[in-house]
């Protein structure tokens, strides 16, 4: 192994010391930029400055799969080819662009100079097809593309109303166009057991995928005796069809943070954490910049502040504590719950964990109140929620609409099904939802029209596959996703993602086993049954429900 | 304070702030657990042990959820069965069960066939023998944690080893694949203790079981350090 020059790597990791055994991903990402990738020098250079054993460092390299332990290109190119993506040809791209270069998937050009790899959904899916081109997102790529756009996404902003999204769709909202945080200066106001009777009030629950109610997470974190105590945004958004989040943070960052301060406030908390996935890299510039202006303004820097964190590729590190122990420098392995977050936390303290959509729609209901913010959806899903529409539908994007349009409406004004075809059936939720038919179509969009319908609200994806679709090539990569993904930690997850993985693609290829159906069932149930988080126990939703509506296409 | 439950329509009665699989084992239930050793701190991840609870969405794992107050505990439901044979049918699939007779024993008992899932992709490793006090087969590994845990703060505080990749692909491994004369290993052999499954092995044992006899293996002086008699000194 050559010798490496570990002077700018020191210099680097002066900031990041402090930080101990939490700077460890921030060191890792501050070593592959300078490094291009992980030379065991540097890793080693890494531990011995921030005190944390030699194999410690290795194993958190290992999990994330966007640091590398070997030489790759200079250039890095990610071509998504989960389910959305893959309706727009993202396989035929992916193999055009290797056989130009001569390499497979994962592999890296002899010179170095370019590596290509198969990813995970990048949250571009309203733009499909899609990859990460370093750290841009190259957007509707043409099957015949040799130059590179090298931009950010574009926001497709649509549905009926605008209340999180009135800033979104012309870029970036800078702080003198966002406003002076009235929400917040109105929160000051109030005592912080107000702020969380206004919140319990509005019927705010998290739109994150779990649904808690948001009032009642803030009571805990606020409840609970600790001498440190956090706020932070789950900017984690990784749910295969799931982009939402990746408008708000781009267009509107000071909602979010106006949120987090108001949530801090409430609880009285003194720090918080943006938590951003490693696949968003052209977001990082736009929350620092929107963190600066707060701080320059005194919102944040006083009696709360905000840093925020990048993620390396791990789609379980959106679990809420599996973030939490990305944050304290650990591989992602989700905990034992309970204890709960509000109380057990980050750091083993009170911790209040929101998701970016959750926390947009704070400041709404303390500047308009509880009451005004009910006017939109009904008595069970008050107030306004977006949805990720993508796939074969004529106009793809973020619709912002009150709870109680029925799917056939949303679908309406998202165009309709693309090329005049018809409606097959709708992936909801994400990877971890499950599907509806046209049978579904006059279903209300409400968390208790969708329980009774059995299909889960989940992230707001709404990802349509027309008539033509082999919904048994969706499953296999729905499959692929959650092997990928799992953390391997729980032995239902571990192995049953890859046996699940292994049975789906012989569907898919049309050879299953005699007894794969039972097999696939008994894998799923097992998943859905025991495993220890989320992740294990929505591995096998989507599948199960497939299933069910149509079990002829998983016959040997 | 003693509590009162119903386990397997039984009416139990226990002290406070022990757990489910505790409970059990005092009143003569068998739980079957993998990853759990008493030594070693509980993550609850073989799942092995989960039982129904009356009110609860999902199975709970009995190695860390607590005995509670008129709670109503299934230990052999259907879901719970079908969970436990089908974990067991995974490892099957994916490891080499052959120094692990108790998992042998449980499989019988849950009617788990070793084969349930033909043309499954298997965790395959070398055989690594680079020091001299054990072998590592991560062929027969099932990711129990032990190791990990016994080398880290569970025991030693040495952090020789941590984990490989993730989900299926995970394995123990060193930093950078490094040898364990090249790490922070001090040899104590806590690791080798806790295994349940022979993928970490006394050398000796190894070495018997490869055929070479006593006489053989203490020629190659295994696992002892000679001195010498004059100096005291450490020689080859």
């Amino acid at each position: 192994m050559s010798e490496i020059d570990l002077t700018p790597l020191q210099l680097a990791l002066e900031k990041i010391i402090p930080l101990g055994r939490s700077g460890l991903l921030p060191a890792l990402h501050a070593a592959q930029k300078i490094y291009g990738w992980l030379p065991q020098e540097a890793a080693a250079a890494v531990a011995k400055n921030l005190k944390v054993p030699l194999a410690d460092v290795h194993g958190v390299i290992e999990f994330y799969s966007l640091f590398y332990n070997e030489p790759i290109g200079r250039r890095v190119i990610r071509v998504c080819t989960d389910p959305a993506c893959a309706l727009k040809n993202a396989d035929g791209l992916l193999d055009h662009l290797c056989s130009n270069h001569g390499i497979e998937p994962g592999q890296t050009t002899p010179d170095l100079s370019l590596t290509i790899e198969r990813s995970p959904c990048l949250g571009l899916c309203d733009q499909a097809p899609a990859a990460l081109v370093d750290d841009h997102a190259e957007t509707n790529i043409s099957p015949d593309f040799h130059s590179y756009d090298l931009g950010i996404p574009q926001s497709l902003v649509y549905g009926s109303i605008h209340e999180l999204t009135g800033n979104c769709g012309d870029g970036t909202t800078t702080l003198a166009k966002y406003g002076d945080y009235p929400a917040f200066k109105k929160a000051l106001t109030m005592r912080p057991e107000e702020v969380i009777a206004e919140i319990k009030a509005a019927g705010l629950v998290g739109r994150g995928g779990a649904a808690f109610p948001t009032g009642v997470k803030w009571e805990g974190a606020a409840r609970a005796e600790a001498i440190q105590k956090y706020v932070i945004c789950n900017a984690d958004e990784s749910e295969p069809g799931t982009f939402k989040d990746r408008v708000l943070l781009l267009d509107d960052p000071h909602r979010i943070i106006e949120g987090m301060c108001i949530a801090a406030y409430a609880t009285g908390a003194a720090k918080g954490y943006i938590y951003l996935r490693g696949e968003y890299p052209y977001i990082a510039p736009v929350l620092e910049d929107a963190l600066k202006e707060a701080r320059g303004a005194g919102y944040l820097g006083r009696d709360f502040d905000i840093e925020m964190r990048v993620g390396a590729g791990a789609y379980i590190c959106g679990e809420e504590t599996a973030l939490f122990e990305s944050i304290e420098g650990r591989r992602g392995f989700p905990r034992v719950k309970p204890p709960f977050p509000v109380t057990h936390g980050v750091f083993g303290r009170p911790t209040v964990i929101n998701n970016v959509e959750t926390l947009c729609n704070v400041p709404l209901i303390i500047r308009k109140g509880a009451v005004a913010y009910r006017q939109y959806g009904t008595d069970k899903s008050p107030g306004p929620k977006l949805f990720c529409v993508s796939g074969d539908i004529l106009k793809p994007g973020v619709y912002e609409i009150p709870f109680g349009v029925t799917l056939r409406e949303l679908l309406v004004m998202a165009g309709g099904v693309a090329d005049r075809r018809k409606l097959q059936s709708v992936l909801f939720g994400g990877a971890a939802g499950a599907f509806a038919t046209p049978d579904h179509l006059d279903v209300r969009l409400t968390f208790e029209d969708l329980r009774a319908a059995g299909l889960p609200l989940g992230s707001g994806v709404v990802m349509v596959f027309d008539e033509t679709r082999d919904m048994r090539d969706v499953l296999s990569r729905l499959g692929r996703f959650f092997a990928h993904e799992s953390c391997g930690k729980c032995y239902p997850c571990q192995m049953g993602t890859q046996r699940q993985m292994e049975i789906l693609n012989r569907i898919a290829k049309n050879e299953a086993f005699p007894g794969d159906f039972v097999r696939l069932q008994d894998v799923g149930w097992t998943m859905t049954d025991a495993s220890l988080c989320g992740l294990g126990q929505t591995a096998a939703s989507a599948v199960l429900s497939a299933m069910k509506l149509w079990p002829e296409l998983f016959e040997g | 304070m003693s509590i009162k439950l119903m386990m397997d329509d039984k009416e139990i009665s226990v002290d406070e702030d022990v757990t489910l699989l505790d409970a059990a084992r005092e009143n003569g239930i068998d739980i079957p657990t993998i990853c759990f050793h008493e030594a070693t701190t509980s993550n609850a991840l073989c799942r092995i042990c989960v039982v129904e609870v009356d009110g609860q969405r999902v199975l709970q794992p009995a190695c860390i959820v607590k005995a509670g107050a008129s709670m109503k505990v299934q230990t052999r439901s259907e879901k719970v069965v079908r969970a436990r044979r089908t974990i067991l049918e995974m490892l099957a699939s994916t490891m080499d069960l052959s120094d692990a007779p108790e998992i042998q024993q449980m499989m019988v008992e849950y009617g788990a066939s070793s084969n349930r899932f033909p043309d499954a992709q298997r965790r395959e490793s070398e055989v690594r023998d680079d020091n001299p006090m054990y072998v590592r087969d991560y062929s027969k590994c099932l990711l129990c944690w032990r190791c990990v845990q016994v080398c880290a703060e569970d025991a030693q505080y040495t952090y020789a080893i941590n984990f490989d990749g993730r989900g299926y692909e995970t394995q123990i491994g060193t930093f950078f694949e490094r040898t364990i004369p090249q790490t922070t290993c001090v040899l104590c052999g806590q690791c080798v203790g806790v295994c349940p499954t022979g993928a970490l092995k006394p050398k000796r044992e190894y070495l018997l079981e490869q055929g070479l006899s006593p006489q053989e293996i203490s020629v190659l002086n295994m696992g002892r350090k000679r001195r010498s008699k004059v100096t005291g000194q450490k020689s080859e």
